[in-house]
């Protein structure tokens, strides 16, 4: 329609701006939602932005020129950063519109979307459910057709539990495929921008445009920039995919397992040979996880103490009890467990026995990846455990939530791409598949899940709450 | 009872390059308040440090100098801490795999004899912004202007045994970092500081006694009155059978006292990381031989050469090497001087020295340039002037003048050293002064004095006084 010249940018826009308007009081995806609908001064032709007419919403993680950027926190609720993240940047130069910025785990701490001090998002599919996190706003403003497309972060699964729970594709790229300047930090080492979409073509056009290195982010990789739209058909035939056993040790219920095989079928057909493979240090991937990401945002948060950044207390009498008011009441219960973890096992005396040693078990982790990928091409199996859970189910039980992020924790240890794509329904919830593949193989997961999205039309399916408004 | 003092000292250098360490603001010094900065000095919510690779290549051209190991592999670590002058809530520093480790310095004691004072490890480092506390009632002002200055932090093995040695040591790690090039060594703008640490113990034991450290010290008297007044104190306590407590204490230079500052039950735990968001430095051998290549000679080869090749008095050397500006000066005069090298080191430690402490300008800045005083000694040597005139000359140099051959020109001043030329007006004198000279002959010999004046006075100086005298001599007992 944008090509044949029925619609432009502006009524696009509005089109999405007017279903946010209806559908999102029920949904609160998003925290901020921007009017501004392009530059003014923008005379670039089409060509030259390949994103041009294309509205996405961005998670509020992402510091955006001039429009607030919260992290879903009170201690972030009146900043307006003076600069825009590398890939909004990049996106922007493509021709990419603002919606919004989406709801979000407070400092993307959480796998529920409860955490954020803007108020829990409701999943599109049964609001009395957890659209997933940390990127649940962006997921569920995806789902829900509140935007086309969206960014989230994903630092251990949180772009791709919310895209399995509610029934879109979500890739986590390589760590240091896109810059994380201007991505308000979580835990460094594990933190990596992805997109949020509707289909595998979708991902693969934005991936294209916001991946690459950035000088202001020395940990970003230099590695050539694939053109990703143009492996999107590549032949699968004699394509070895490893099923880790331990992702498919019956721990999952009957009613996933046959969503299970039969995506597995339909790779099957597309001439994908399956093999058993072992990841023998997968099992330690949850319990160093807490230990690296704690330790890492007690340090990345200090800079939130009041002075310069922050929620400010009245109570001002002497610089301790300043610091120490400004963070009891900016920060939210789940980050604040978050940080004193993370102090604790950076602390003198307790160093060695847990920071350090989660390191070393991070690289036995990462080496059975290396071991796995010398005979397969890529990994598969679920993303998650279980379908959406409902909000208030596990809010209290920090360690049931931890272990929401079992099966996609691994690919942050190891700085591997993955993506969950919808694989079909149990009980009317969506379920996902999770594909790992080795480092800079972004344009792989975009060819399988390209090819399997031809065969099914699970990623097309629309939770009622859309025709609910459209009627 | 007698005891050892043993003394360590953590030296901050701040690295002379024209950005922050992690960022791109400019390092300059005296900016209006916090306008030195970028978003990464200001530790906004999202950015990301980007190392100054300039301050690499000083860390690595320093450790060179001190024949230190250079690491192949080096990481930088957070510190973290709160602080309202430190807007991360952390520093980024170095722990493990500092960038320089185990080089040496060695030192000259009063008596002549040298010492080699150990260096642990220098590491790279940002330093945190200022706090100022006297500018605003019950109010404490931030200025961000230096938090990301790229810093060296340079410790010392405990090898250093009294104060003097101790100031000593630092004089000539202020003098190396200056020859370097790498830091501008102003003290009074906080560019080269020091921590001292301080212990006794009995004389001979090999057990260290519990130390105090004297933070933020920026002079070489004070590090000397600081640990004087140091060891005093410790041995007070030790002499009384009391302990002395592990402490940070500060020096107080009005009241030539060190106090405590903080003791260690108060001490950070620093929770140091190595820092995620920077990559590991690879430092290869062909990086470090192409700055190998550019580092200047040793100051003790360029000692040597000066003693052994330009033959130069053994203190003169020393003395000279002692001063960036001063081997700088000699140096740049060298070059435009035929003649011996210890005639012009004569002329710069006496008159170039004098001028600069009288008038009180850097030997640097001087008007008189190093390329007039060669022009100048030269013309001494070979005998157009005297050096009478040659000094006369330096004042007119001092106050602007420039050219020494012409001025030599255009005054007249080219020295007479023709004997008939000089005879004649010898004889002019004595005539003139015929009662003088009858004294001379009848025996009172001092006026030989006043009638060789009489003739400098008519040749205006020019007169090769050597010259004169023979001939007056000669006229007078004919």
């Amino acid at each position: 329609m944008l090509n044949s010249g029925e619609v432009n940018t502006q009524e696009i826009v509005k089109i999405y701006q007017a279903r946010i308007d209806a559908i999102d009081p029920k949904i609160n995806a998003y925290i901020t939602k921007t009017d501004t609908i392009s530059d003014p001064n923008n005379s670039r032709s089409d060509e030259e932005q390949p994103l041009a007419g294309i509205p996405c919403a961005v998670k509020d993680i992402f510091c955006t020129e001039g429009v607030l950027t919260t992290c879903g926190s009170k201690m972030l609720e009146n900043f307006i950063p003076p600069y825009d993240a590398t890939v909004v940047k990049n996106l922007k130069d493509g021709g990419m519109t603002l919606l919004g910025k989406t709801n979000m785990d407070e400092f993307a701490m959480g796998s529920s979307n409860e955490t954020s001090f803007f108020g829990e998002v409701k999943n599109p599919w049964d609001i009395k459910r957890t659209p997933g996190g940390s990127s649940g706003g962006s997921a569920a403003a995806v789902a829900a057709g509140l935007a086309p497309i969206a960014l989230g972060t994903d630092t251990g699964g949180s772009i791709r539990q919310p895209a399995a729970f509610t029934g879109i594709t979500g890739l986590k790229p390589t760590y240091g495929r896109c810059s994380r300047y201007g991505m308000i930090a979580f835990a460094s080492s594990l933190d990596q921008a992805g997109i949020l979409s509707i289909t595998a073509e979708d991902a693969a056009m934005f991936l294209e445009l916001m991946a690459g290195f950035d000088p202001y982010d020395s940990t970003s990789s230099p590695e050539e920039v694939p053109q990703y739209t143009k492996h999107l058909d590549n032949d699968l035939s004699g394509k070895t995919v490893g099923l880790p056993k331990e992702f498919f040790d019956g721990s999952i219920d009957a009613n996933y397992q046959n969503l299970v095989s039969n995506c597995l079928e339909v790779y099957k057909k597309l001439g994908v040979e399956f093999k058993e493979i072992s990841l023998p240090n997968i099992k330690y991937s949850v319990p160093t996880y807490y230990v690296v990401a704690p330790a890492e945002c007690s340090s990345n948060l200090a800079r939130f103490d009041g002075i310069r950044f922050g929620h400010r207390s009245n109570k001002t009498d002497d610089l301790d009890e300043f610091y120490k008011s400004n963070r009891q009441e900016g920060f939210g219960q789940e980050v604040k467990r978050r940080i004193i973890t993370g102090t604790y096992v950076l602390s003198a005396g307790y160093y060695d026995a847990y920071y350090l040693k989660a390191q070393k078990v991070r690289q036995l982790i990462n080496q059975d990846f290396v071991t796995a990928f010398k005979t397969v091409d890529a990994i598969m199996g679920p993303t998650t455990q279980t379908s959406a859970f409902k909000l208030g189910e596990k809010i209290d039980d920090p360690v049931s939530m931890y272990m929401n992020d079992i099966y996609t924790i691994s690919a942050n240890l190891s700085g591997l791409p993955a993506i969950s794509h919808p694989i079909g329904f149990a009980d009317s919830l969506p379920f996902g598949m999770q594909i790992i593949s080795p480092h800079f193989h972004e344009h792989q997961l975009l060819n399988f899940t390209h090819k399997y999205q031809l065969e099914t039309d699970w990623h097309l399916q629309e939770p009622d709450i859309i025709n609910e408004v459209k009627k | 009872m007698s005891w050892d003092t043993v003394i360590g000292l953590e030296i901050h250098v701040q690295l002379s390059t024209k950005s922050k360490i992690f960022s791109g603001a400019s390092t300059g010094y005296g900016a209006e308040q916090n306008t030195n900065t970028s978003l990464v000095d200001l530790g906004y919510p999202g950015v990301l440090p980007v190392l100054n690779k300039e301050a690499v290549m000083m860390a690595i051209k320093f450790g060179l100098a001190i024949d230190a190991k250079i690491a192949n592999r080096s990481i930088f670590a957070r510190k973290n801490y709160f602080y309202p002058d430190l807007p991360k809530g952390y520093q980024i520093s170095q722990y493990e795999l500092p960038i320089v480790a185990a080089g040496s310095l060695v030192i000259r004691l009063d008596d002549g004899t040298e010492k080699r004072i150990g260096v642990t490890r220098a590491h790279l480092e940002e330093d945190a912004g200022k706090s100022i506390h006297d500018k605003f009632d019950n109010e404490t002002a931030i200025d961000l202007n230096r938090a990301g200055t790229p810093l060296l932090e340079i410790v010392s093995e405990p090898e250093l045994s009294s104060a003097k040695e101790a100031s000593l040591y630092m004089q000539k790690m202020h003098q190396l970092v200056r020859y370097l090039k790498i830091s501008d060594g102003n003290m009074q703008e906080g560019s080269f500081r020091c921590d001292a640490n301080v212990s006794l113990k009995p004389k001979g034991d090999k057990k260290l006694g519990t130390r105090a450290e004297i933070k933020n010290i920026n002079s070489f008297r004070f590090v000397e009155n600081a640990i004087n007044y140091e060891i005093e104190r410790q041995k007070e306590l030790l002499e009384e059978g009391k302990e002395v407590i592990q402490e940070t204490r500060l020096y107080d230079s009005n009241l030539d006292e060190t106090r405590s500052m903080r003791n260690k039950e108060e001490a950070n735990d620093y929770r140091y990381f190595p820092d995620p968001d920077l990559l590991p430095i690879s430092i290869d051998a062909d990086l470090i031989e192409a700055i190998a290549i550019t580092l200047p000679e040793k100051l003790e080869e360029k000692v040597d050469r000066y003693i052994n090749q330009l033959a130069i008095k053994k203190e003169d050397a020393y003395e000279i090497t002692r001063s960036i500006d001063l081997i700088d000066y000699f140096e740049d005069a060298l070059k435009a001087y035929n003649g011996q090298p210890q005639h012009l080191a004569n002329w710069l430690l006496s008159e170039i020295m004098a001028i600069s402490n009288k008038e009180n300008i850097p030997v640097k800045d001087l008007s008189v340039t190093p390329k007039s005083l060669a022009q100048l000694i030269e013309r001494i040597d070979d005998g157009t002037i005297s050096t009478t005139i040659a000094k006369n000359l330096l004042q007119q140099l001092k106050d602007g003048a420039l050219e020494v051959d012409h001025l030599i020109e255009q005054q007249g001043l080219k020295q007479i050293s023709d004997k008939d030329e000089i005879k004649l007006v010898v004889r002019e004198v004595l005539t003139e002064h015929q009662d003088q000279k009858n004294q001379y002959l009848a025996g009172k010999k001092q006026v030989l004095g006043f009638l060789i004046g009489q003739v400098m006075q008519k040749t205006r100086g020019t007169a090769n006084p050597r010259l004169v005298n023979e001939l007056m001599v000669e006229e007078l007992s004919k």
